[in-house]
């Protein structure tokens, strides 16, 4: 399969890639290592008119500490967070997480910000970020702004992200010590997520239970009450509408919401 | 527009239109046959290669993103005088192989995991193989075939 014909643009910077979404508008789209574009430009799901490549931008890649929190540029690919001594110690539940994504060639080239960007509610990086509270950098025409994780994911495949805006980095807390669990639940290697969960201090968020990572509110406030694990874990899937498919149907779904939140409450990694 | 990069150490300077895949380019302009188109969806890995070191599946590179960038398929990893490499002397030796049709992958596959860890446990070579599929299911060859080449590489005057 082969994309439909489209422009390639080159950009040298973060402001020559505003530049380039204000002159193309709603026809072009960013291009980081393009693992979820280009398999949906190969079967027209997506069909932009051009494409702006930004990988080669420099200063948008890489991991650093700003304070109680880990920077991390969008251009950032899974396999180095998954091999970053820094992130393996600030937060190792993104580490992980990375690390759980399709397989070794595909973390060569997926990035942090194109996997966010993306918003697949049943994606490993979306659920993590929820679960760590983290935010989302963006630069528009009308400056730089940050979204919190919570307010960032609107629907499937959907992000509070204008057309005219560069996603340019991920900040998440500092928490080496902070107890975590991460469980994935799938039928087959490098696939996607039946029902995923991140549990991340008293946060927890889940994948695949909705259109977007969903945080598990009722599990969460009865944590905070001094319910045990296993009865706040039962409440996992209260107030979500999990979709039904080939794998799994909607109860099978919040059978595995409540099961996957036992485990990962418990700091098991799946 | 127009490319330029290394393949297989030569480098390459070429037309290229923006959405030609880097797998069609290796194997249609540059003839290097080696790697193979299997599902087209980054998900077999019989069309994985080296770009800059790492694996890659070329079927969701496109050739214009390897503009300036170093890459290798099973072709490269020969010598001029025609000596295998030590991963490709393994599978054979270890019979890593019954159709052929992915070995030009996992053997791409196996030489970026040996890269990364020169010293892998039987489970992590399961595990970095992930994306690489044998219809034939001869893994238990092919497992055998890394840990062998990953100690030949070790001990290159050990015998086989």
């Amino acid at each position: 399969m082969i994309p439909a014909s489209f422009d390639y643009a080159l950009a040298e910077s973060a402001e020559h890639a505003l530049t380039l979404l204000a002159e193309h508008g709603e026809d072009a789209k960013l291009l980081a290592g393009g693992h979820s574009l280009l398999p949906m430009m190969k079967v027209r799901l997506a069909q932009p008119a051009v494409l702006i490549d930004i990988a080669r931008v420099p200063g948008l890649s890489g991991i650093s500490l700003d304070g109680d929190q880990v920077v991390i540029g969008a251009t950032t690919r899974h396999a180095e967070l998954a091999s970053s001594a820094l992130l393996r110690a600030e937060a190792p539940i993104l580490a992980y997480a990375a690390a759980q994504i399709g397989d070794p060639q595909i973390r060569h080239r997926g990035t942090i910000g194109g996997s966010l960007a993306h918003a697949d509610p049943s994606a490993d990086l979306p659920v993590t970020l929820l679960a760590l509270g983290g935010s989302v950098e963006a630069v528009g025409p009308s400056g730089p702004r940050t979204v919190a994780a919570d307010d960032f994911f609107t629907g499937p495949f959907e992000t509070a992200l204008g057309p005219d805006e560069l996603l340019t980095a991920v900040r998440v807390p500092r928490g080496g010590p902070v107890s975590w669990g991460y469980q994935k639940f799938t039928r087959r290697a490098n696939d996607w997520a039946i029902v995923g969960v991140a549990a991340y201090g008293g946060r927890v968020a889940l994948a695949s239970m909705g259109g977007t990572p969903l945080r598990a509110t009722a599990t969460e406030e009865a944590l905070k009450a001094g319910a045990s694990v296993e009865e706040a874990a039962e409440l996992a899937a209260e107030g979500t509408s999990p979709g039904y498919d080939f794998h799994a149907d909607s109860d099978y779904r919040r059978h595995l919401a409540r099961v996957l939140t036992r485990r990962a409450l418990e700091g098991r990694t799946s | 527009m127009e490319i330029k990069l290394t393949v297989n150490g030569t480098v390459r300077s070429d037309e290229a239109e923006p959405r030609l895949l880097l797998i069609h380019y290796l194997r249609e302009t540059l003839g290097l046959r080696a790697a193979n188109v299997g599902c087209d969806t980054t998900s077999c890995g019989a069309c994985t290669v080296l770009l800059d070191g790492e694996s890659v599946k070329s079927c969701t590179v496109l050739a214009v993103q390897a503009n300036g960038s170093s890459v290798t398929t099973a072709e490269g990893l020969v010598a001029p005088d025609g000596t295998m490499s030590a991963v490709q002397q393994a599978f054979r030796e270890n019979h890593g192989l019954q159709c052929g049709f992915c070995t030009p992958g996992m053997v791409m596959a196996s030489a970026s995991l040996l890269a990364e860890n020169p010293h892998p446990t039987e489970q992590q070579v399961r595990e970095g193989l992930e994306g690489n599929f044998c219809r034939c299911t001869g893994y238990h060859n092919i497992v055998r075939a890394v840990l062998a080449a990953a100690d030949k590489l070790a001990d290159p005057e050990a015998t086989a």
